[in-house]
């Protein structure tokens, strides 16, 4: 029946994208280590990008792997080996009690209502309407041009915007992250520099050397 | 015919519930950001689903913005959860418990 209705390839594209994000995203919150996790976490966004690919949403499917899988979960690996595997974690103690039945019940009831009013809802059952006031889609993959217009017309100050938010981020980051110096720190640096040097001098008598 | 809006949304609404039940009962900082990324994603995907059913480019431009604070939110995310590190020694949300009445 499912196949007389919808074309067998978009069902087993559906299929195969719905798999990775349902299972990426279970793995990420059952893995005890926090490297299964973000590997995890990959396999979800890769799923979410083959439902972009599936919606013709080009741009942002690559967008989506290139920033999300391949830079913010490499931050995420980056900073789990930083700081070393915490060994500290107990999963199976709860700090309130029933904290896991009331989360479970809290999320069931959730996405039952978000089910509930999307199956009740006319902007999902019914026919869309066919204009919402922005510019509308192109058919197909062409939408990638018309997307790069939006951006930089319609959402122009948005735009810059976020270029103000990243270097105001990177410079937080780089603030919180960064080591004090300490009486400690300054040591070091002495001794560094006495070897320094240390080795300078002994090039320069080994070069008078060969000289003379 | 494709796929209708709505098996993609039930999908997003699973991710969201998933990423909801991460952060709400694991303990690792680590962890509790990539469910928020989850709960992110499911978002993203429910845009790219409505740009498509509404025929609007604005969902897809409004995903390429969620991307984008997504990205200096860990940024900043994690840089604090290394100055904590250094301070704690463990990234548990529980040992971080001075401001309790």
């Amino acid at each position: 029946m499912l196949a007389t209705t919808y074309a067998i390839p978009d069902v087993l594209v559906f299929a195969t994208a719905a798999l990775l994000i349902v299972v990426g995203a279970l793995g990420v919150i059952a893995m005890k280590n926090p490297v299964h996790s973000a590997l995890s976490l990959i396999m979800s966004l890769l799923g979410v990008a083959v439902a972009f690919l599936e919606q013709s949403a080009d741009f942002l499917a690559a967008v989506e792997i290139i920033v999300y899988a391949g830079a913010i979960v490499v931050l995420f690996l980056f900073v789990i080996m930083f700081l070393g595997v915490d060994k500290s974690q107990h999963p199976h103690v709860e700090p309130l009690i029933g904290q896991r039945w009331f989360a479970g019940l809290g999320v069931f009831i959730t996405v039952a209502g978000v089910v509930f009013l999307m199956a009740s809802s006319h902007w999902v059952s019914g026919v869309p309407a066919a204009s919402t006031g922005g510019t509308a889609l192109a058919p197909g993959s062409g939408n990638v041009t018309q997307l790069g217009d939006s951006v930089f017309t319609t959402y122009l100050l948005a735009f810059e915007a976020t270029a103000g938010l990243l270097i105001i981020a990177v410079v937080g980051a780089v603030l919180l992250a960064r080591r004090e110096r300490t009486a400690e720190a300054d040591e070091i640096v002495e001794v560094s520099d006495a070897v320094d040097i240390a080795i300078d001098d002994w090039v320069a008598d080994e070069t008078e050397e060969v000289d003379s | 015919m494709t796929i209708p809006a709505s098996w993609f949304l039930v999908l997003a609404a699973l991710l969201f519930g998933i990423g909801a039940f991460g952060v709400l009962t694991r303990r690792s900082a680590l962890i509790m950001f990539m469910c928020i990324e989850l709960m992110l994603n499911a978002v993203n995907l429910t845009f790219v689903t409505f740009a498509r059913t509404m025929s609007d480019i604005g969902g897809q431009t409004s995903v390429f913005f969620i991307m984008v604070v997504a990205a200096a939110e860990v940024t900043v995310g994690l840089g604090i959860v290394v100055a904590v590190f250094r301070r704690r020694a463990s990234t548990s949300v529980d040992e971080l418990s001075e401001l309790q009445g």
